[in-house]
């Protein structure tokens, strides 16, 4: 059926999924709150707060099932909508699986965090559905808020208390960009609603008017600094390392998917005629964010501001699809967002097992020779890092995602064949780190007297091996993903303006 | 023999078994070896037992193809083409012509001996080591068998980790510098491949959905279909320049191969490098003849070629390790590979493939005897030994041959391929092939001051004394043998060869030449017998 937004049931069923988790989420927080903080009460909601999450999946699946739509409005019901929630889901899964453990090891007894993850990814959902700039900026809050509680949750860590500082400030100056980005646009188109924006840029031709580019630009700025892109990439290293490990497994796929999902949006479904304008500073970003995250990456000797460094090339590579700009690209998004959640999640599972319990942080060094204590753990962790390379087979869906992004910039209507060289070349540089972690495990001896490793927990040890399943076995065979990917693709709307060939010869 | 291969629909099924046969070796060793608990002696014995038997069925399976693949035929021969990924138009496609034919029966024929070569050198980790050598295998031979492109790039990559792996753990001293350099160079030259193999199943695309097999993109490229050839040929080339390694490129493989262990060196030498000259002939040269033809672009590779075979010989003249003089030399035969692909005339073709073959039995058997000495003696230098032909005579009865046959003697078979290059070149590119002559000398002087050092010169030092009684045992004459017979056999009678390569090599030529913007009608003797020429003599 065809949802009409304008009539409150028929609203409510559009965002059914997102009720059942906001809803769910309210009743656990009343549980959480119930009884004291204990690691048992810890571990009940955590489980809980997983079946909930499994609820809402299965809502969302019941969702494409239906095959709804709808017509304007402030809500999108489309697949890419879908799609990127059951992203952010299976993150929210993972997310409260690793933490329910790694709470018990680091004796973190707070159990609202199951309940703020939640709400983090209820905010998520919001700004994958939202098609209105004021949804979007109430989906960035929700998100925002319950992450920076969640960075600083482990209160005895004062790397954790300064990461979520670091994070709550320059998140709250990224947020004053956005929202006057927002209203600049909305004075110079004078609606908040994605499409309409479009419309009205083309109706009234005010692509080259200062008020909508400076709100764009400032628009941007906001994105950038959720998505982590450089120059916006500061917070990220600082606060990935500080934040317990879970949750920054849950910031570097879920959050950054869930940014840029409503980032893509906004792009495909509002700026269409003001792309060529912005097309440059967007291929910049995107240059500047491949090159600086791989290169400084090279130095990193905290695996977990190395994977920091990693994910934020990885925002690079993503901008490459936000501004390939086409249905075919929205799909690749979808396709990287998914591999890239799994192989992160993957990644972040093996250091959060290997994590000692005095607040440390990971080096390197303490992965020296892990391949002949912990086979299978080095062997997980090689395939998560090939996967975020981007090799074939021993990378599994990773080697796709990047495939397949290629493609998208490669068929792009504007001239992306030099970024796609640089990803690739850029791809070799990320090679150069990747490999220095394998080398560590593999290529040389665990050092004399260095500690034993305790073993993973039963719900981090199946993390572990369906993240590894599924990226090996996408790496086989990736018609399946790749075709729903394709059923996520935010299609051409009607009453859309089309990009012209002349405004399209433009190149940056 | 085709008769009973049919009858069992041999070809029907022969390549995807090839490719999975090592694939399941390879599980049952990981999974064998994660169990643990048993000694590493035990485990050392049961592994290399165990890939042993793979490696050697491999082999027996393989040898059919010797009668079953029809060389002169114009289509693919043992075809298999399954749809992959259908929303990307990537297919499974594999087959054979002439040419890969003998690559794939020199991979499965030299990986048994190279079981055989690290049965008592590789004692750690030795479950992992031949598992690692099992996937390689599939990465070889599905590059060698491929026939689209995307299932080719994959294979061309998935080779990379299992080497970066057998170098890196299972290395000498300077381990983990080679193999990163080595990573890090063959990725540079892969990933703008990729770009390039995108670009063009883009622009064959048929409704949406790129196609990315061999025989469309031919097509593709020489009704002209595409602009920027030219790029898309550098891609490629410099993927494969750095793999064959062409002279400027090189400089990973004396790292990688002298770090490597002895049945790693060996699959770099005897079959690694070859891809890289097999990707020239296969796709460089036939998907952009005008590209490739152009002169200047042709005067490059071949002023590279050349620079590469003396350049390779003069170094190795100098080295002080036995191992790191064997790659250097392979710089330099390699050199007469691209020579005689660049030179594009039927013989020169045929004799680059002669040398692509040969060069792999004699530097493989080189690298085995390499590893073989330095087991006993626990030094590749050459100013370390002297005299070892009194102690150890059977070692060096194997060394002088295999050096000689690795020098070009006439009667082995370093010498019919250098020569048909050299023949095939010399019409079109008579400067070139000049220069490249004279590297025949230096190969000589290398080799033969190397053996003389070695071997002959007095025995003098007191651990070289200690190797009496320590001659090669039966395994590792039995190793050796089947190669000393093949430089033999190929020295005297290189027909079987030269018959199988003739087709398409002939084709490859024509279809180069057919596409090239003002064909030179040079003065080449009558191209369409060659095969007897060589056979004759």
């Amino acid at each position: 059926m065809t949802f009409d937004l304008l009539v409150p049931s028929q609203l409510l069923g559009a965002l059914f999924p997102d009720l059942v988790l906001m809803v769910g989420a309210m009743v656990l927080m009343l549980q959480a709150a119930w009884r004291p903080d204990s690691a048992g009460h810890q571990r009940r909601v955590g489980i809980n707060a997983m079946v909930l999450v499994v609820l809402t999946i299965a809502a969302v699946v019941y969702m494409i099932g239906r095959g709804d739509t709808a017509e304007g409005g402030v809500i999108a019901v489309d697949g890419f909508r879908w799609a990127v929630d059951l992203v952010i889901l299976l993150a929210a899964l993972g997310t409260i699986a690793l933490s329910i453990e790694y709470n018990a090891r680091e004796g973190i007894h707070q159990a609202e965090m199951h309940v703020l993850v939640l709400f983090a990814a209820a905010g998520m959902m919001i700004l994958a559905a939202g098609r209105d700039l004021m949804i979007i900026f109430l989906g960035i809050e929700i998100m925002s808020v319950a992450a920076y509680v969640l960075a600083g949750l482990n209160r005895r860590s004062p790397r954790a208390a300064e990461a979520a500082i670091k994070y709550f400030l320059l998140g709250a100056f990224a947020t004053g960009f956005l929202l006057y980005g927002i209203a600049l646009i909305y004075g110079a188109t004078g609606s908040t609603q994605l499409g309409q924006i479009g419309a009205r840029i083309a109706a009234y031709s005010v692509f080259g008017s200062p008020m909508l580019l400076v709100g764009i630009g400032l628009l941007t700025i906001g994105f950038g600094f959720k998505v982590a892109a450089v120059p916006f990439h500061m917070w990220a290293p600082d606060v990935y390392d500080g934040a317990p490990t879970p949750i920054t497994a849950f910031m570097a796929a879920a959050v950054k998917s869930a940014a840029f999902a409503s980032f893509a949006r906004i792009w495909y479904e509002s700026f269409q005629l003001s792309t060529q304008d912005w097309a440059p500073i967007l291929w910049w970003l995107a240059v500047v964010t491949m090159v600086v995250g791989n290169v400084v990456a090279l130095a990193q000797r905290n695996i977990k501001r190395l994977l920091a460094y990693s994910s934020i090339a990885h925002t690079g590579y993503l901008l490459v699809a936000v501004l390939a700009y086409s249905p075919l690209a929205s799909s690749a998004f979808i396709f990287y967002a998914v591999a890239y959640t799994l192989a992160t999640f993957g990644a972040f599972a093996v250091i959060s097992t290997l994590e000692d319990r005095d607040g440390r942080p990971s080096m390197l060094a303490d992965y020296a020779g892990l391949w002949h204590v912990r086979p299978w753990l080095a062997t997980a962790m090689a395939v998560y890092l090939l996967a975020l390379l981007g090799f074939p087979i021993f990378g599994g869906v990773g080697f796709f995602a990047k495939w397949y992004l290629l493609q998208a910039a490669l068929s792009s209507v504007f001239n992306l064949n030099a970024l796609a060289v640089i990803v690739v070349l850029t791809s070799v540089i990320s090679a150069g780190y990747y490999l220095q972690v394998v080398r560590v495990m593999f290529m040389e001896r665990r050092p004399e007297g260095a500690a034993d490793t305790l073993p993973a927990g039963p719900l981090t040890r199946t993390v572990l091996a369906v993240t590894t399943v599924i990226i090996l076995g996408l790496g086989l065979f990736p018609g399946t993903l790749a075709r729903w990917s394709q059923a996520g693709a935010i299609e051409e709307y009607r009453g859309r303006p089309v990009v012209t060939e002349a405004r399209a010869q433009v190149r940056p | 023999m085709t008769a009973l291969l049919d009858s069992i629909g041999y070809n029907g099924w022969i390549i995807p078994v090839l490719l999975g046969l090592p694939l399941v070796g390879a599980l049952v060793l990981f999974v064998a070896g994660s169990r643990g608990g048993a000694s590493a002696a035990t485990a050392m014995a049961s592994s290399r037992l165990t890939a042993f038997w793979f490696f050697l069925a491999e082999a027996v399976l393989a040898l059919g193809l010797w009668w079953s693949v029809d060389v002169t035929s114009p289509d693919w021969q043992a075809m298999v083409d399954v749809a992959w990924i259908p929303q990307w138009g990537a297919r499974f496609t594999v087959g054979l012509d002439g040419i890969s034919l003998m690559l794939v029966l020199l991979t499965t024929c030299l990986m048994p001996l190279a079981v055989l070569g690290s049965w008592t050198s590789v004692r750690e980790k030795t479950h992992s080591f031949y598992g690692l050598l099992l996937i390689l295998t599939t990465g070889m031979l599905g590059v060698f068998v491929a026939l689209d492109l995307l299932f080719f790039y994959v294979m061309w990559e998935v080779m990379l980790i299992p080497m970066y792996l057998i170098i890196g753990i299972w290395g000498g001293q300077r381990r983990l510098y080679a193999s990163l350099k080595f990573f890090l160079y063959t990725m540079i030259g892969s990933l703008l491949m990729l770009v390039a193999i995108l670009w063009l199943g883009l622009a064959a695309a048929k409704g949406g959905v790129p196609d990315f097999s061999y025989d469309a993109l031919l097509q593709l490229t020489r009704s002209g279909g595409i602009g920027g050839s030219f790029w898309l040929f550098t891609a490629f080339a410099l993927a494969f320049a750095v793999k064959v390694p062409m002279f400027p490129f090189h400089t990973w493989l004396p790292d990688a191969h002298v770090e490597a262990p002895t049945a790693g060196s060996v699959i770099l030498a005897a079959i690694m490098l070859k891809m890289g000259t097999f990707g020239f002939v296969r796709f460089a040269l036939p998907l952009f003849p005008e590209a490739a033809m152009h002169p200047t672009v042709r005067g490059v590779m071949l002023a590279l070629a050349v620079v590469g075979i003396v350049y390779g010989a003069l170094v190795a003249l100098v080295q002080p390790d036995f191992k790191k003089l064997v790659a250097y030399s392979s710089v330099s035969h390699l050199g007469f590979v691209m020579l005689g692909i660049f030179a594009l005339t039927v013989e020169s073709m045929q004799g680059a493939l002669v040398v692509t073959i040969s060069h792999g039995i004699s530097t493989g058997a080189l690298f085995l005897l390499v590893g073989m000495i330095y087991e006993r003696r626990h030094t590749r230098m050459i100013a370390d030994f002297g005299g070892i032909a009194k102690v150890m005579p059977i070692f060096a009865a194997f060394l002088t041959i295999v050096a000689l046959s690795s020098i070009g003697v006439p009667g082995t078979n370093g010498f019919i391929g250098e020569f048909l290059v050299l023949v095939g070149s010399f019409p079109t590119q008579p400067f070139h092939t000049l220069i490249a002559a004279t590297s025949v000398i230096f190969a000589a002087a290398y080799l033969l001051w190397a053996v003389q050092r070695i071997i002959y010169n007095p025995l003098v030092k007191p651990e070289n004394e200690a190797l009496r009684g320590m001659d090669l045992n039966w395994r590792e004459i039995g190793l050796l043998t089947p190669l000393v017979i093949a430089i033999l056999w190929i020295g005297v009678y290189p027909k079987p060869i030269l018959h199988k390569t003739e087709a398409a090599a002939t084709r490859l030529v024509r279809l180069v030449e057919s596409a090239r913007p003002a064909p030179r009608t040079a003065a080449r003797p009558d191209a369409g017998g060659p095969a007897g020429n060589g056979g004759a003599r």
